[in-house]
């Protein structure tokens, strides 16, 4: 048991850790914040899983704003629903992964696998940590899904099902088979260098040629499924390159895997000698082992998230003034929808209630709330702040404003303008080059003797073999990848470090990706404000959770606040407070009674009234992200730079003169412009970045070469893209391309080293004198060499553009 | 020098079942996850108070 320890520790809740000085329930010698944790809390204890508390302390989640309706979780008795959720349903048990973002700590994990001492229909939990899920199995006769995630619910560990998880798409992508292959070859490699070991010591003579002959034999066994099993995606790919007419990185590979089986048959077989099997065997555990090195992957982010990802399973439906909570596809145009506090606008819809307060913050990035009268057209993906509001949809979900984007035909293709890789574009040369030199020396034997003319010919092709030549590139990126990872930059996979390299034109998001939320810059105009009106505005705002609240706040600075007699937040209005018998209000326009239109242009506006005097106002801009401008002249020198914004042109002038005059600015774009801007430059031939942070640049990014997602929080937010980028490494976004540069620049450097390997070999060959010895050393040798090449010159590149810290820990 | 043979098969079979493990570890997911089961090792597998009989206690353990 935990010690009992200064009264620090005892005012906090026993559930959640929060402090609860003021009010709090105790039961027993524990106190609780509020009912709900309390609640949770009895649950465990009749269940006997309050070992849930001695893992961690306080491991739980405040139950405070838990207040929701019972019945949000009907829409999962919809036959349909549970049918497309769950992973797996036979007779007796259905099984269903969740996942629940709340997971975060040893005590998780525990109770979340001891569910079934809870509920014993719940056979098996497994949680999976690092992706936040938790895989439920269940008795379906015994406990319906409603029951189970309702369970989960009352732990106050909430599954968060959204629309996305209807669709089913590639669950897990995990790739088994590469590791099978890789574990394949590796097995097949070892016991083959075992066999080969005669042919390298003279003592093994001592054993006779019968051994010798045997372990031939075992060597052409064993090789038998690296060329049928572990080779075969190389086989797959090339075909499909010859197919079109292209030659890439395996068309070579597939030549010398080819020419080192069917020559090693001949060698073994016809010649009796030895053969090259361990060799080929090598090679494929190199380049299955390079294969494996560049799928870093990382498992917490989602890069293909569309709208579906943050938009609700389920509406709550009216008809005839009953409640009735529906699977969001089931919606259609014309049902009234109740939309709740904190809920999302689930499509295009007219507001009948009297006004609402809508955040737009998962659209543009902007997150003061922006008010809607009755009557007017509220776009999908706002969030309603304040009471429930009553909405006639207008379009259906996926028909939107916002949602048409994904229409779009740039969602359609799959693939991106695609940028041949270096190395694809080096094979090919390199293949026609390997081929005419292995004939031209095969015709110079022919008339001499006509075996060494097949052995030069094929001994070229087998050492010749790109192994090193198409390792450098899976490592390279595979490195940059990781060093990046380290930076807080999140590539989707390694081939876009390639196109990170060719950039040229680089396209920002104003809102939430050039400005910040945070970093609001705020003035005040009106009657100087004595210290005390200070302290009074401070206490007000301090009860707030607006936006615009927090940051008046933050303006405001370290002052104390005064106690207030009486303080009450209006919704989308503003907030009232009495103080020595004065009232203050501080708010929006209409409800301090301001009129007038002679207030600064631009951003927000709080308004001062005391006893009905208006005696000022709060002007609050967005202010720059840290470092913008340091970025934006970074930029300038190699990029072309433009700015897509959906606000209108008045801070055109500020921002230019902060950040750089070279920047093109673009307005009041609708998500499709900002798209088609991007297809416009594309087709000029730039090669575009766009970094963005809104669902409304989706299209933007989807259509650029390399579209950055821009967050706070990583695992929380971010529109599909190629890459999430941390938003406290955003100054860093010109040392990341300069590395991207650098890593093409590494790749080419490892290209020259194993062309020197291949001049050696190929010298060799075309003599006739390549040896079985010989090539079980050469190609070993060179592979290492260039990784441990490409390992060390990324790294040293990594600490010079200081991505990574040599003495961190 | 004829034990070598039965040494090679010997060796043989041993490497072939430790290939047969990995690819049953494989289906099994063992590699799909590597982080959790090091937090869950750590975990008291015995109910501190045994009031209650928990017959599918060692079915979640799988």
């Amino acid at each position: 048991m935990h010690p009992v320890l200064p009264s620090e520790i005892q005012s906090k809740c026993y559930h959640c850790g929060e402090s609860c000085e003021q009010e709090f329930i105790s039961v027993e010698d524990k106190k609780f914040c509020c009912q709900g944790c309390k609640l949770v809390y009895e649950v465990l204890t009749q269940n006997d899983l309050c070992e849930y508390y001695e893992l961690d302390a306080n491991p739980g989640k405040s139950q405070k704003d838990n207040s929701r309706l019972k019945n949000r979780f009907d829409y999962l008795d919809d036959l349909d629903v549970g049918q497309k959720l769950l992973d797996f349903k036979n007779d007796l048990e259905s099984h269903i992964t969740f996942y629940i973002p709340l997971i975060h700590c040893a005590s998780c994990i525990w109770l979340l696998e001891n569910l079934f001492q809870i509920n014993k229909s719940i056979f098996s939990s497994r949680v999976d940590f690092i992706k936040k899920k938790v895989q439920v199995k269940f008795l379906h006769d015994q406990i319906s899904l409603k029951e189970v995630v309702s369970l989960l619910s009352s732990l106050g560990y909430e599954p968060k099902i959204n629309l996305s998880d209807l669709d089913h798409k590639s669950k897990n992508p995990v790739d088994r088979k590469t590791l099978t292959k890789l574990g394949v070859a590796g097995f097949c490699f070892g016991n083959m260098m075992l066999f080969s070991m005669p042919e390298y010591f003279s003592e093994a003579e001592l054993l006779g040629e019968g051994f010798k002959r045997l372990f031939d034999y075992l060597n052409v066994v064993l090789s038998l499924p690296i060329v049928f099993y572990s080779a075969s995606d190389y086989y797959t790919s090339a075909w499909n390159a010859i197919r079109q007419r292209k030659i890439n990185m395996d068309v070579p590979i597939v030549l010398g895997i080819i020419a080192f089986f069917l020559y090693s048959l001949w060698e073994i077989f016809v010649q009796g000698n030895a053969g090259y099997m361990d060799s080929l065997g090598g090679l494929l555990f190199f380049l299955l082992l390079g294969k494996v090195y560049q799928q870093k992957t990382f498992a917490t982010l989602e890069f293909d998230r569309d709208y579906k990802s943050y938009f609700p399973i389920a509406v709550t439906r009216l008809i005839q003034d009953r409640e009735e909570v529906i699977p969001l596809f089931k919606l259609q145009v014309g049902d009234v929808v109740l939309v709740r506090d904190e809920e999302l606008i689930p499509a295009d819809a007219l507001l009948l209630s009297d006004q609402a307060d809508i955040d737009y913050s998962f659209v543009t990035g902007e997150e003061v709330p922006i008010p809607k009268r009755k009557g007017e057209l509220i776009y999908a993906g706002g969030r309603q702040k304040g009471e429930p509001i009553l909405l006639t949809i207008q379009k259906s979900p996926s028909q939107g404003y916002l949602t048409d984007l994904w229409n779009n035909e740039s969602f359609e293709k799959s693939n991106k303008r695609l940028l041949e890789p270096l190395a694809n574009r080096i094979s090919g040369v390199f293949t026609w080059t390997v081929l005419s030199i292995a004939l031209v020396a095969f015709v110079f034997w022919m008339g001499k003797d006509l075996s060494i003319a097949v052995k030069a010919f094929t001994t070229v092709l087998i050492v010749a073999c790109p192994c090193a030549l198409s390792m450098s590139t899976p490592f390279t990126l595979g490195n940059t990848l990781r060093i990046f990872g380290k930076g807080k930059f999140y590539l989707k996979n390694a081939a876009v470090v390639e196109r990170l390299a060719l950039l040229d034109t680089v396209v920002f998001d104003k809102t939430g990706t050039l400005t910040d939320p945070a970093n609001a810059s705020i003035e005040y105009f009106g009657e100087p404000l004595s210290a005390e009106t200070k302290s009074i505005i401070k206490a007000m705002v301090a009860r707030s959770t607006h936006p615009l609240s927090n940051r008046i706040n933050l303006f405001l600075g370290k002052i104390h606040p005064v106690h207030l007699e009486k303080v009450q937040e209006l919704k989308g209005a503003g907030v009232l407070a009495v103080y020595k018998n004065q009232e203050f209000r501080l708010g929006s326009k209409s409800f301090t009674g301001v009129k007038g239109d002679h207030f600064s242009e631009g951003g927000n506006h709080v308004f001062l009234n005391v006893e009905g005097v208006n005696l000022g106002y709060f002007h609050i801009q967005s202010g720059l992200r840290n470092g913008a401008s340091k970025v934006v002249k970074g930029l300038a020198e190699n990029y072309e730079l433009h700015v897509l914004s959906g606000d209108h042109a008045h801070e055109r002038e500020s921002l230019a003169l902060q950040l750089s005059s070279e920047l093109k600015f673009n307005f009041e774009q609708s998500p499709t412009d900002k798209l088609n801007y991007l297809k416009a430059l594309n087709i000029k031939g730039k090669n575009t970045l766009m970094i963005g942070d809104g669902l409304n640049d989706a299209g933007a990014l989807q259509e650029s070469q390399v579209g950055i997602a821009i967050t706070d929080r990583v695992s929380h937010f971010s529109p599909a893209s190629d890459a999430i980028l941390d938003a406290e490494s955003f100054v860093r976004i010109p040392n990341f391309l300069a590395f991207a540069r650098n890593s093409r620049l590494i790749i080419k450097a490892s290209f020259g080293l194993s062309f020197l390997y291949n001049i050696l070999g190929i010298s060799l060959a075309v003599q006739g004198l390549l040896s079985p010895v010989l090539c079980a050393i050469l190609m070993p040798l060179s592979s290492i060499s260039v990784v441990v090449f490409t390992t060390l010159a990324t790294n040293f590149m990594g600490v010079r553009k200081s991505l990574i810290h040599l003495n961190k820990h | 020098m004829e034990v070598i043979f039965i040494l090679i098969a010997v060796s043989l079979i041993l490497a072939v079942t430790f290939l047969f493990l990995f690819f049953r570890a494989m289906k099994d997911g063992q590699f799909d996850d590597s982080y959790t089961p090091s937090i869950r090792i750590l975990f008291e597998n015995q109910p501190k108070k045994s009031k209650k009989d928990q017959p599918k206690k060692t079915k979640s353990y799988e």
